[in-house]
Formats: structure tokens, C-alpha cells, sequence
């Protein structure tokens, strides 16, 4: 046994370490990215791992890992999910040989996603279990727990952390580790691993039957339990249950249940944790599961109890829940009254600070560029999923939309379809391109849609913590690895013409975009400049003293590094990376560039 | 020991890297720790916490109203979180206004001095100056050496040094030792 202080998403690695899995695949998203990150710190060359170009290509390849009797890992974040639902839901219906875990971290809040999503509903719905850690230390062993019932059953097995599990730190007793799982290797079975309908309706019945026999076995787990004996009881799971334990400790007899293994719903477990209760308080994040399931249980079991929760407005229909939360809903369930901070409703008024693009992001000079272009005419300008939604902020304002990973690209075909007059823009990154917006072109050309695409390629994947993709020559374990090009993707697609500009030369980028907008067809400009928080240039803009003070820099391009002091336009050096990009808007040629200094 | 600290700021002030400090000291003294980190898309600009919490606790977030020591690296940011201290807690607040990035362009007039009379006015406060410390790189140290130097971190110089000592780079620990005992001295004067 060894003590490490780790972060949850390190824990669900430590785990899947001394479950000996052979094989991990996934695709960067807040909350899940350090899950593959720790494994190829912690390993080395014994488990394969990759970042793969999306989530439904990290399920497949570790689909086909659990088919071979090997042990397989697929990590994402809840919308990665709805990406792999197509292999994920016929992988329920097929099953596996070894045991493979599809990690799915959802992000109550929700702090950096599109969507409350709830991985658990996604369980049920494929029929799938679920286990639902409420720490870092609980991570650490439900991830084994959850490859020993994938084994047992044949089945892939979802492990459900949240966003304050996933970016805890806890401290986990780590067992040695045994080293990666000794496998068969794939026997070839048509009848088993080629999906059929005569297989999916076998396989359903069998799935329902073997579903049952799985809620039997969880009623057994040991992380599902039952503290106090009150009749009033909370009924709560993951991270959640520990803001309702946080606050009932003070009060050891009011009965808690906990629920670690949302589905197939431990039914005998809970009909026993209900005995002589007759009120019960489903405290949960994101979608009134456990709530529902209780309220089943009552009407199947004619159990005379009250059932309340988000269903009845006592807990938060939506939203994050925390340890005050927990207190005031259940505080007011029990008639217990939670502590109280000091009155501060009289606080002065906070200043906010909403995420912008960073001082000297290539972005800001690419979206720029597009709307000097674009002045007085209409377009229509379609974002995408990643640091440049940021994009959409004054004064750039240069999102009109953003809805899922790849859908500016042909969005912005379904605009240009019905407006002939407007120019039609897709901004994508780089690492979203490779993930989701070349089928989007292929579309586009085929279907002779007029549109601009603009690549903002600063070669990483820069909001989930910089990790590598297709097209930056490096793989997961830091090693040389095939480049994909873009514009050769593009060129072989049909593009009809392809510009590469610098996104940071506000001349240079214009005339490319003015180039495209004055075409009909499928265009392209890549614009193409390193992430400044992975290149981190040293250079200074310095403002010189024939500055006139109009503001126009900060007015136009709204770069954090420009900045007013006593009233005068200034440069906060610390932020400075000498771009340029406000030189360049200058109307008296009062700033000087990276070069001058 | 039972100790919460919630540590804020804004997102590139070095809080995660004090907290991780924190929580080390606190292994190493045998104790149980538990702490949560905003990351994402609260980038640098944001405002972050860390919630350091030591002893027995199940949640990874401090309650309202039980932080022992609220440490403000930023004073907005210390009254946003005010909510979270205990009656008899401490704050200990950077003076130094960090203006939001939206400043320039809405010129709301922030600087931070409302904000360090409020706090005076509202709770016990010890107020440093990140402006008297050779730069504002080490400001994440200093802050710790003012927590120990007020005596009521629960730890002592030289376990809270061990850790500046294995976790910041060689060429820049003898500035942050001196930030350190710079901020120790800032602590035992209030």
C-alpha cells in the first residue's frame, strides 16, 4: 500500500492500473483530459494508449481491445458520449470478452460544457451499468470494481464521475500493481461479434434477464448503504452524497441512503434501506434519476411513502449542487438548520470577469481579420466548440452561433442554402477539424453549398490543456508521429481554393478573406499560428508618445494587455506578447511592434 | 486538526499551486486532506478557488460559513467568497486590484480599495501588499508565509519551507524563500 495525493482523474488511472488494463483510448473534454494524461505518465509502454480523433473512434478501437479478452479503458466527457453513441449502443447489445469501462464525466453546472447531460440515463438507456464514484478514493476502487463486473458479465460498464470528483484531490491507498491483463486474443465467432437483428433481439432479452441479475448483485455492493434509522430519509448518489453526508454527520440518526450504483437499480437493497420510512429526499445533480427510481419502486411495492426531490422543487432543477446546497435542502427536510455565514447581502458590487481570448491569441487577429473584411456585408458567422467560442465576445462579437463540435462547418451551409446574398463562415480549430469538421466539408462540397471555411490552426488542442491531435506530429506518450495535413485534406476533399495566412498580419489575412468572399464554392483559409500560452513569446508592444489617446485598440480588437491608466491608453506588460495585432489598428502608428524594442 | 482554507484569486496568481502546498504539509503531518480546484474554462482572467480542507470532511467544497482562513490573493475576489468564513476566521487579502480584462472597455472605475474597506469593516482582516515584494510572481508563497506568520495556519515555518522547497524550481526558490519570510513578517505584524 502506498499513499498518493491525487487527483480524481488520476485516481480513475491509478484504478484502471491495478485493474490491468491493457488498452486506453479517448478524446480531450473538461472534466475527463487527465485520465489518459496520468496513464502515460504512469506507464510505460505496457498499456497501448492513444488520444484518438474523436470519442466514437476511442470507442471502437477499445471495443475491439475488450473483443480480443484484453481489458480496455474509453474515457470522454457526457457529450464525448452522445459522439460514440453509435458503436456504444450496439456494443450493449454485442458485449465484450474483456472488461471495458466507458469513463463519462459529467459536468453539473455546467462549468465548461454545452449541456446538463446525466451519463447515468445514458446507462439505462443502453442498458448498461453504472457506477457512480463520490470521490477521488471511491474512484480509484469503483474503477476496478467496475472492470471485475464487465468481465462477470460480458458487458461494457459505465464509471460516472463528476466534474467534483474528477478535479478532487483525495488521498488513495494505492495497491501494487500486477501489471496488464494476460489476454486470449480475438477467436473469431461471427455468431457472437457480427451484429444481426436475429443477434439484437436474442441479445435484448438476454440483456433484460442478466439486468435483473446484475440489481441483485449491486444490492450487495458495499458502496451502496445506509446510515441512521430515522423515518425521514435522503436518498443521494455521487459527488452529492458527499454534500449530504458533509452535512448529516452532525446528526448520526437521520437516515441516509446511498446509491453507487444508479443502474440497474439495486432494487432489494433499497426496498430494505426504505424500511420504516415513510418521507424520503432524493438530493442529485443534473436529472432526477435516483427520484425516479424511488418513486417506481413505491408505486411497484404499493409503499406509502412521500417522495420529493427536484421532481417537487425541494432540490434545484438544474445546476451544481454543493455542501451549502445540501444543507439548506436537506437542513429544511429534516428541520435542522444549517450554519450561517455573516449577512454580506451589502457587499460592494463585484467586478466580473467573464473568460476572453488570451492577450496575443492568434484568434482574435483571424476573427479580426474577417470582420474588416466582411464591414457591410452580410454573413453569417458560425462557431464552433473550443477557445475561440470566445470569439462571441465584445467587442469582437464574431460568433453568431455555436452548437456542438463540427456543427459551424455545416451549419454554415444550411445558411447559405437559404440566403444566396449573405458570405456564409465556419471557424473551426484544428484539433475540432480533425474531430468532427471534415465530413462537414465533404458535405459541403458535394452538395456545391457557397461557404468560407476558416481553420484557426494554433496546433494543439488548446482549452482542455493542450494535448496533441492529428495534425501536430505527435502522439499521446510525446513521440514524433505521422502529420496530417490540413490543406492536403482539404485538396483532396475538392476545396476549390485553399489560403494560408497569418492570422497575427491583419493585411495578409484581409486580402485572403476578401480573396474568398468574392467566390462562389467551398473556400479555405487556415490560419495558422502557435497557441501563445504554449509558445509564450517574450516580445513587448510599447506605445509611443505620439499616442493620441482615441482608445481605438481597445475599442476594436479588446485585447486584455491594453489597458487604461489614469485615463491613458497603456500596455500591461505582464500580459503583452508583443502580436502586433494592435499596431496594426493604430490609425497614427502609435504603437510600436515585437521588432521595436 | 480540523482546518479549512479556501484560497481565491484570479486564474494565473499561482492559488493551485499554494493549495497543492498546503495540502502536501498536511499529508506529511499525518493529517487527512481533501481539496478541489476550479480548472477549464476558467482561464487566466477567472476567478478560481481552491478549497483546502484538512482533518475529517466528505465534501471536496467548504461549506458556507466554515472556512478558518479565507486567503484573498485578490481583494474582490476575497468579498466574492466572504460567504464561505466562519464567524471567527480570518481573512488575509492581497491589496493589489487585479482589473478585470472587460476593464478597458467598460472602464467601471475598480481598484479594489471599496472592497479592502469593506472587508475591514466586516471581518478580521490582514491586509498585504503583493506591491512590496520584489515581483508578483512569488505572491502565492507570500501569502503562505503571512497564513504562518498569524500563527493560526496550524502549521510551522520550516514544514510549510520543506514544501516550497520540493515543488518550486531551484533557479527561482531563493526569491521565493525570501517572499516567504518576507510574508511572515507581514503575518506577525498583525
Amino acid at each position: 500500500m502506498k499513499k498518493e495525493y491525487v487527483m480524481g482523474n488520476g485516481a480513475i488511472a491509478l484504478g484502471a492500473l491495478a485493474a490491468g488494463v491493457n488498452l486506453a483510448a479517448g478524446y480531450p473534454g473538461t472534466p475527463s483530459s487527465e485520465i489518459i494524461e496520468t496513464l502515460a505518465k504512469r506507464t510505460n509502454g505496457e498499456v497501448y494508449l492513444e488520444w484518438s480523433v474523436n470519442e466514437k473512434a476511442a470507442m471502437e478501437v477499445a471495443c475491439a481491445g475488450a473483443y480480443t479478452g484484453a481489458r480496455a479503458m474509453v474515457t470522454m466527457k457526457q457529450m464525448g458520449l452522445n459522439v460514440a453513441a453509435d458503436p456504444f449502443m450496439s456494443l450493449a447489445y454485442v458485449g465484450v470478452k474483456g472488461g471495458m469501462v466507458v469513463v463519462s464525466a459529467d459536468d453539473p453546472g455546467p462549468i465548461s460544457s454545452q449541456t446538463e447531460q446525466d451519463t447515468r440515463r445514458f446507462g439505462e438507456f443502453a442498458r448498461v451499468p453504472v457506477f457512480d464514484p463520490a470521490s477521488p478514493e471511491e474512484a480509484y476502487e469503483m474503477v476496478q470494481d467496475a472492470f471485475a463486473c464487465s468481465e462477470k458479465y460480458g458487458t461494457p460498464v459505465i464509471l460516472r464521475p463528476t466534474t467534483r470528483v474528477c478535479h478532487a484531490y483525495g488521498t488513495v491507498d494505492c495497491r501494487e500493481n500486477s501489471g496488464p491483463k494476460e489476454y486470449e486474443g480475438f477467436v473469431k465467432d461471427s455468431g457472437r461479434w457480427v451484429i444481426f437483428p436475429k443477434l439484437a433481439n436474442a441479445n435484448h432479452r438476454m440483456i433484460e434477464e442478466r439486468n435483473a441479475v446484475i440489481g441483485r448483485d449491486f444490492s450487495e455492493y458495499s458502496f451502496n448503504t445506509v446510515t441512521g434509522s430515522s423515518r425521514k430519509a435522503v436518498v443521494a448518489g455521487g459527488v452529492s452524497y458527499a454534500y449530504a453526508r458533509e452535512f448529516m454527520k452532525d446528526y448520526p440518526d437521520y437516515r441516509l441512503i446511498r446509491v453507487a450504483t444508479p443502474y440497474p437499480f439495486p432494487e432489494d437493497f433499497m426496498l430494505k434501506a426504505l424500511e420504516g420510512v415513510d418521507e424520503v429526499l432524493c438530493f442529485e445533480e443534473l436529472s432526477p434519476f435516483l427520484e425516479e427510481k424511488v418513486l417506481q419502486l413505491a408505486g411497484k411495492h404499493n409503499l406509502n411513502i412521500r417522495v420529493s426531490g427536484k421532481l417537487d422543487g425541494k432540490v434545484p432543477a438544474a445546476g451544481e449542487n454543493s455542501a451549502d446546497i445540501a444543507a439548506e435542502a436537506i437542513g429544511k427536510f429534516f428541520g435542522a438548520p444549517a450554519a450561517r455565514s455573516g449577512d454580506y447581502t451589502d457587499k460592494p458590487e463585484l467586478p466580473a470577469r467573464p473568460p476572453v481570448l488570451c492577450a496575443g491569441c492568434p484568434h482574435r487577429g483571424a476573427f479580426y481579420a474577417v470582420k474588416k473584411a466582411m464591414e457591410g456585408k452580410k454573413s453569417y458567422f458560425c462557431g464552433d466548440i473550443g477557445c475561440y467560442t470566445l470569439g462571441n465576445a465584445m467587442p469582437l462579437d464574431m460568433v453568431d452561433t455555436c452548437l456542438c463540435m463540427g456543427a459551424g462547418v455545416t451549419m454554415a451551409q444550411g445558411f447559405s442554402h437559404m440566403d444566396e446574398e449573405g458570405t456564409a463562415f465556419a471557424f473551426i480549430g484544428d484539433s475540432t477539424f480533425f474531430a468532427s469538421g471534415i465530413t462537414g466539408v465533404v458535405n459541403a462540397v458535394y452538395n456545391e453549398a457557397d461557404m468560407i471555411l476558416c481553420v484557426l490552426d494554433n496546433s494543439t488542442t488548446a482549452m482542455t490543456g493542450h494535448q496533441p491531435h492529428p495534425g501536430t506530429g505527435r502522439n499521446i506518450m510525446g513521440e514524433i508521429a505521422p502529420k496530417v495535413s490540413i490543406e492536403k485534406v482539404l485538396e483532396g476533399i475538392g476545396v476549390s481554393r485553399i489560403i494560408t495566412a497569418d492570422p497575427l498580419n491583419l493585411g495578409e489575412s484581409m486580402a485572403a478573406v476578401k480573396e474568398c468572399a468574392g467566390e462562389k464554392g467551398v473556400k479555405a483559409i487556415i490560419f495558422r499560428s502557435p497557441c501563445i500560452a504554449l509558445s509564450k513569446p517574450s516580445e513587448k508592444c510599447t506605445i509611443r508618445e505620439n499616442c493620441v489617446n482615441c482608445k481605438l485598440c481597445i475599442r476594436e480588437i479588446g485585447c486584455p494587455a491594453l489597458v487604461t491608466i489614469d485615463g491613458q491608453t497603456a500596455i500591461d506588460r505582464n500580459l503583452c506578447t508583443g502580436c502586433g495585432l494592435c499596431a496594426s489598428v493604430c490609425p497614427v502608428d502609435a504603437i510600436g511592434g515585437a521588432g521595436d524594442e | 486538526m480540523n482546518k479549512d482554507i479556501l484560497l481565491c484569486g484570479v486564474g494565473g496568481q499561482g492559488t493551485v499551486l499554494a493549495a497543492k502546498i498546503l495540502a502536501a504539509a498536511a499529508m506529511n503531518a499525518g493529517e487527512k486532506v481533501r481539496s478541489c480546484e476550479t480548472i477549464g474554462m476558467a482561464q487566466r482572467g477567472g476567478s478560481v478557488t481552491s478549497h483546502v480542507r484538512i482533518g475529517d470532511s466528505s465534501s471536496p467544497l467548504i461549506p458556507r460559513a466554515k472556512a478558518d482562513i479565507l486567503m484573498a490573493f485578490e481583494p474582490a475576489e476575497a468579498v466574492r467568497n466572504l460567504d464561505y468564513l466562519k464567524r471567527e476566521g480570518i481573512v488575509i487579502v492581497n491589496r493589489a486590484p487585479v482589473k478585470p480584462v472587460t476593464e478597458s472597455l467598460q472602464q467601471t472605475g475598480y481598484d479594489g480599495t471599496e472592497m479592502i474597506e469593506y472587508l475591514g469593516s466586516r471581518c478580521r482582516c490582514i491586509v498585504m501588499d503583493s506591491g512590496e515584494l520584489d515581483s508578483e510572481k512569488f505572491l502565492n508563497i507570500a501569502m503562505l508565509g503571512v497564513a504562518v506568520g498569524t500563527g493560526r495556519l496550524g502549521f510551522d515555518r520550516e514544514e510549510i519551507l520543506a514544501e516550497i522547497e520540493t515543488r518550486v524550481p531551484a533557479k527561482f526558490l531563493e526569491a521565493n524563500r525570501q517572499a516567504f519570510l518576507k510574508g511572515i513578517a507581514m503575518g506577525e505584524n498583525r
